[in-house]
């Protein structure tokens, strides 16, 4: 049998720096009670959530997405011309065909990078950023750009009082480049396709559902394990963690993980989705960009994420933040 | 038995939710009369399913509606 040559790799992988796109037109509980029969003590309560951001028909999901690789690009201190591999996490592309990575990897400038899009639901940025980190790992790439981009408005029915409230667009991204250090944990990732049907579009419709009590149920009683175990596999506890960066849905579940995990006092948790919504896959990497952004978030600092959503998908991993 | 039952509610109720165990009495509606919303039931549910050893499907959830109905629910499967 011939033996195959493979690429010696990495030792690790690195993120280098964070970019974000939030779209300009700023959405408040008040307005949509304007509309609908909700109000601000309601949604908060439920969610958390006190305004949120809606994409104009310029900020187009290609758009944002470029301008939020194009800042953790300028951020990362690479050229264009550094990045081989490409990654788009969506759930909300305009058509199916064709996949948009490749087109956002053009008009960054990168010139014909590994490029593809990712559906895991909310999960997917960080499904794609354990799939840069593996290939930078292997050698399949050398310096990655790894973008959670989405226009969920699109596919919501902005009538309906149980999804308009949640549901938003923006775009995070994050360069990732080779490390002596590993500074990206290993994944723990899964799914249950048993509950696809908990969030979804069903067919002929045209807008998302979802089954606010059974994702509710799911993510405060399963997920708590994927991330004692993402801590257990990268070598960190609870007392290591500087910062808890779940994905953004709902304010109760983060206060609620929280709390189960133990974090200490010092621990900051990400509570972007107090301004921003639920932005899917884009929700860990505009939350990791405020913090660092804002100085919350220091250089070194040890990161706990975790996406999950449609699917049901789920993956959770340790980071050192740049 | 049933007793047992009101009183591990009512701890559950007061732990999740707030309510003053005075309150927890059989003929209360748990949105109507507790302010329990509807994610609120959720971990009152999976609080009761650990405490109680039983298993409340989430369409059960919906016709749980009383503290007796949740009591009466415990009995039933335990």
């Amino acid at each position: 049998m011939t033996s195959l040559q493979l690429p010696s790799g990495a030792p690790g992988a690195r993120i280098l720096g964070f970019g974000s796109y939030r779209p300009r037109r700023r959405v408040t509980n008040d307005e949509l009670a304007q509309t609908m029969d909700t109000n601000d003590e309601w949604i908060q309560g439920r969610v958390g959530i006190a305004e949120r951001r809606w994409a104009a028909p310029d900020e187009t999901l290609v758009e944002m997405s470029v301008a939020a690789g194009g800042k953790a690009l300028a951020a990362s201190g690479l050229d264009a011309g550094d990045i081989d591999l490409v990654l788009l996490a969506t759930t909300s592309p305009p058509t199916a065909i064709p996949g948009l990575a490749p087109r956002i990897a053009h008009q960054i400038g990168v010139p014909r990078p590994g490029a593809f899009d990712v559906n895991a639901g909310c999960a997917g940025w960080c499904y794609a950023l354990s799939a840069a980190a593996d290939a930078i790992r292997s050698g399949s790439a050398r310096h990655a750009l790894v973008i959670g981009g989405e226009r969920l408005t699109d596919y919501t029915n902005l009538d309906d009082r149980a999804t308009a409230v949640i549901f938003a667009d923006g775009a995070g991204a994050a360069v990732l480049g080779p490390s002596d250090e590993p500074a990206v944990g290993p994944v723990v990732w899964g799914s249950d396709g048993d509950l696809h049907e908990a969030i979804a579009i069903p067919e002929g419709e045209a807008g998302m559902s979802m089954a606010g009590q059974a994702v509710y149920r799911w993510a405060t009683t399963k997920l708590t394990d994927t991330l004692v175990e993402a801590m257990r596999r990268a070598g960190v506890g609870p007392e290591d963690i500087d910062v808890f960066a779940p994905h953004q849905a709902n304010l109760r579940i983060i206060e609620l993980m929280a709390k189960r995990l133990k974090l200490p006092e010092r621990t900051v948790i990400a509570r972007d989705v107090v301004t921003s919504g639920n932005t899917s896959s884009a929700s860990v990497p505009l939350a990791l960009a405020a913090l660092v952004e804002s100085g919350e978030a220091k250089t070194g600092d040890v990161a706990l994420l975790l996406g999950y959503g449609a699917g049901l998908t789920f993956a959770g991993q340790v980071v050192v933040l740049p | 038995m049933s007793e047992d039952i009101q009183t591990g509610l009512a701890e559950i109720l007061e732990e999740v939710a707030g309510v003053a165990p005075a309150d927890a009495t059989p003929e209360k509606s748990f949105t109507e009369d507790l302010d329990v919303d509807s994610l609120s039931m959720v971990e009152i549910a999976t609080a009761v399913e650990d405490k109680f050893g039983v298993a409340i499907p989430d369409d059960e959830l919906g016709n749980i509606k009383t503290v007796g109905d949740a009591i009466s629910f415990i009995q039933k499967n335990q």
